[in-house]
């Protein structure tokens, strides 16, 4: 009985990045000493979520979600993760060890969670700078992802791209020219639908970008041919140091797209978020076209590691959000309140996201920097070698795909 | 030398293919070989292509294949290379070069910059094709050479036809290159036939991206060349010829990667080197060659400082006899090689 029970607890603290099962068993071991039985947990709970505010369409996406014990824990996990990876990625900033742009996603956690949880893997996915978060989601490694900010070879694209570059499989980045990345998703949807394999592509962008002309050009040729992306603006609220109100004549994001149909969604909810993902999923994969979301979220670092964030917004401000809105709170809070969960259980959870964050934060500071070779790599795909020159006539590097 | 229509001494089952259909060709075998292949810009399906490039093929290959676009380059230019980064295979027309400025980040910073930010793990296989540089009394918003700016990122492939054996060789190889590929046309060429041998016309000709051709051989001068100059630079050396002067003319065919080494060896052989180009003189392409022969072991055998010919420094006027002069002739070639021989 106590073996059976073992195993499930260490299944369950296991997350994407894998602890060890013997580590995870020691800690489980604790926590059955300390706290209550696994069989005396629920193993589903349903929530009231908040209505989401409808454009064009005549329903909308549930206000009731069912969550089990296990995605609740996940969501947890995963949301957790991002939070302390995001704020090790501060401290390694400060220290100098993290260089150039650092965009950090503390706050918004719900939103990528939330979209992950409601798509596939075959489903494809693009954002913007603010990308840490959903590369993580999609399944980097976060030593890669740490070790790639701090430029190294073990970084989940070799140190050649920084925080604004990542990627891995149907994850587009990482874009670093605001709303650049917009008409790219939507003609990742249109090979979606060119391909015929009902896949979908996720388009991401922000409350600043969505000012862009580029993305009213895409919304037409997305609409006109109908293709499967899922318009996403995550609107935190500050495009850098302007607030929405300050940038757009209209601050109803979600009606933007005009002619296409939109949602506003709370994107401090993870099941909110996850709930109109998967209609707007649905809605894509029949054939209907494109879709807007406008999550609205908001970040508590500045816009990036050289903006302190609070020139022109107040302390109040992110206090408050804090304390009253945080997405992993809010989750813990519903998690504990309808027994799926105990508080020992989500403390021990911290506990080995910490240690990971922290062997991943060892990893991204040992690991060697990219050697010089690497310098001339990559420039074409699929190409014999061939010379690149370096900063004088003499200096050759060689390039291989 | 202007290849002329009729009866001429030419190899067996040689023909007379203007370079429209030349390109038309090469777009038809391709989308038919490979079905990720697809042409996407204005008026490319149901009026047959602006310039009537795309004739015929809509009709053929239908909407998914073929997709006239509203007029907003950014956005397509975006999706164009979104679909190619899930290996697609997109050939995205500008209406003319001028227009890709509009898109040109697309272009630059998320197709050419890509692979090397991913290290390696996406690829980017999309063609940018249109008709580059000056045409005939457009004026100077539509007259504008872009070999140079292209062909400054690393990333991009530039490739520059002249003949209708180019035109459809590269266009081919660079349909199926796996890598972003900007294909300078030329709208004055369209419509001039050139000679396209047996080999040229069968479904798997290909030029190769990255070589020069010597178009003709000489020992008294170099001169280099990309798109419709090259004919000027042919023309010229005929008129030369008859002073006993033997140029040698080089199609560069590629800007990027260029073939320095065809044009090194030319000069090691004949000691002068002229270059003559379309665009803008400053930051050039003829600027780059100089600087490359400078650099090379050419450099020791030029008798004389190397010399550029090359549009004049100004917008483009309307006026025919401003635009004329305004463009490289068959005189300032000739002038050119008259100033490095020292005649």
């Amino acid at each position: 009985m106590r073996k059976m029970l073992l195993a499930a607890l260490s299944r369950v603290l296991q997350g994407p990045a894998g602890a060890t099962v013997a580590a995870a068993g020691r800690t489980a071991s604790r926590v059955m000493v300390a706290s209550r039985n696994y069989a005396d947990f629920a193993s589903e709970a349903t929530f009231e979520i908040k209505k989401c505010d409808l454009h064009r369409l005549e329903e909308g996406p549930s206000t009731t979600a069912v969550m089990t014990r296990d995605e609740g824990l996940h969501y947890y996990k995963t949301m957790q993760t991002i939070r302390r990876m995001e704020l090790k990625s501060d401290q390694l900033y400060k220290q100098k060890i993290i260089r150039g742009f650092c965009h950090l996603y503390d706050g918004q956690e719900a939103c990528c969670v939330g979209l992950e949880a409601a798509i596939k893997p075959t489903d494809h996915v693009i954002t913007a700078y603010r990308a840490h978060g959903f590369t993580y989601a999609r399944g980097v490694p976060v030593r890669e992802i740490l070790a790639e900010l701090t430029g190294r070879k073990g970084g989940c694209v070799k140190g050649k791209g920084g925080s604004m570059h990542m990627y891995t499989k149907n994850f587009y980045g990482g874009n670093g020219i605001v709303g650049a990345q917009v008409p790219l998703g939507a003609g990742i949807a249109l090979a979606c639908k060119y391909f015929g394999k009902n896949e979908i592509c996720l388009t991401l962008y922000g409350d600043g970008a969505a000012n862009q002309g580029q993305i009213f050009e895409t919304y037409n040729m997305a609409a006109l041919w109908k293709l499967p992306c899922i318009f996403i603006c995550e609107n935190n609220r500050y495009g850098m140091g302007t607030s929405v109100e300050r940038a757009a004549a209209s601050t109803d994001y979600y009606k933007r797209g005009d002619f296409i149909p939109g949602l506003r969604v709370d994107g401090m909810d993870v099941l909110c978020v996850r709930e109109a993902a998967k209609f707007a999923a649905e809605h894509c994969r029949s054939g209907k076209g494109p879709i807007l979301m406008e999550l609205q979220t908001y970040r508590y670092h500045g816009h990036s590691m050289s903006d302190p964030g609070i020139s022109y917004r107040t302390r109040e401000e992110i206090q408050e959000v804090r304390s009253k809105s945080d997405p992993i709170t809010l989750l813990k809070d519903r998690m504990v309140n309808n027994n799926l969960a105990s508080i020992e259980e989500l403390k021990e959870i911290d506990v080995a996201v910490r240690k990971e964050i922290e062997e991943a934060a060892q990893f991204a500071t040992t690991d060697p920097e990219p050697p010089l070779e690497e310098l001339g790599n990559h420039i074409y795909f699929n190409e014999p070698p061939f010379e690149v020159r370096g900063p004088n006539q003499w200096i050759r590097y060689k390039s291989v795909s | 030398l202007q290849p002329r229509r009729g009866i001429r001494l030419s190899a067996p089952a040689a023909i007379q293919v203007t370079v429209r259909d030349a390109l038309n060709q090469a777009l038809d075998e391709e989308l038919e070989r490979d079905e990720r292949v697809f042409l996407l810009g204005e008026e490319v399906a149901q009026y047959d292509g602006a310039y009537k490039i795309s004739r015929g093929l809509w009709k053929k290959y239908g909407d998914k294949r073929v997709i006239d676009t509203p007029i907003s380059e950014m956005g397509f230019t975006g999706i164009a290379v979104g679909a190619a980064m899930v290996w697609l295979r997109p050939v995205c027309e500008f209406m003319t070069f001028n227009f890709s400025m509009q898109a040109i980040d697309q272009v630059i910073n998320s197709a050419a910059k890509t692979c090397y930010m991913s290290a390696g793990s996406i690829g980017v296989p999309i063609v940018f094709r249109g008709p580059n540089g000056a045409s005939a009394g457009v004026a100077a918003q539509h007259s504008q050479c872009f070999a140079a700016w292209y062909g400054h990122c690393p990333g991009l492939k530039v490739v520059s036809p002249w003949s209708s054996e180019d035109a459809k060789g590269l266009l081919k190889a660079s349909i199926r290159d796996d890598n972003p590929v900007v294909m300078l046309e030329n709208e004055l060429l369209y419509g001039v036939p050139f000679e396209m041998s047996e080999q040229a016309q069968s479904k798997d000709f290909i030029v190769p991206i990255g070589k020069a051709k010597i178009e003709k051989e000489g020992t008294h001068v170099t001169l280099v060349s990309h798109s419709r100059p090259v004919g000027h630079c042919l023309e010229a050396a005929a008129v030369l010829a008859k002073e006993g002067i033997e140029c040698e003319v080089i199609n560069l065919r590629s800007i990027r990667p260029m073939d320095i080494e065809t044009v090194e060896a030319s000069v090691v052989k004949t000691n002068h080197l002229v270059t003559v180009e379309g665009g803008w003189p400053q930051f050039g392409v003829g600027a780059e060659i100089c600087a490359r022969i400078m650099e090379g072991p050419a450099f020791n055998y030029l008798d004389a400082p190397a010399v550029r010919v090359t549009g004049a420094d100004v917008p483009m006027p309307y006026a025919k006899i401003l635009e004329d002069n305004c463009i490289p002739q068959v005189k300032d070639i000739i002038f050119a090689v008259k100033k490095t021989l020292n005649i």
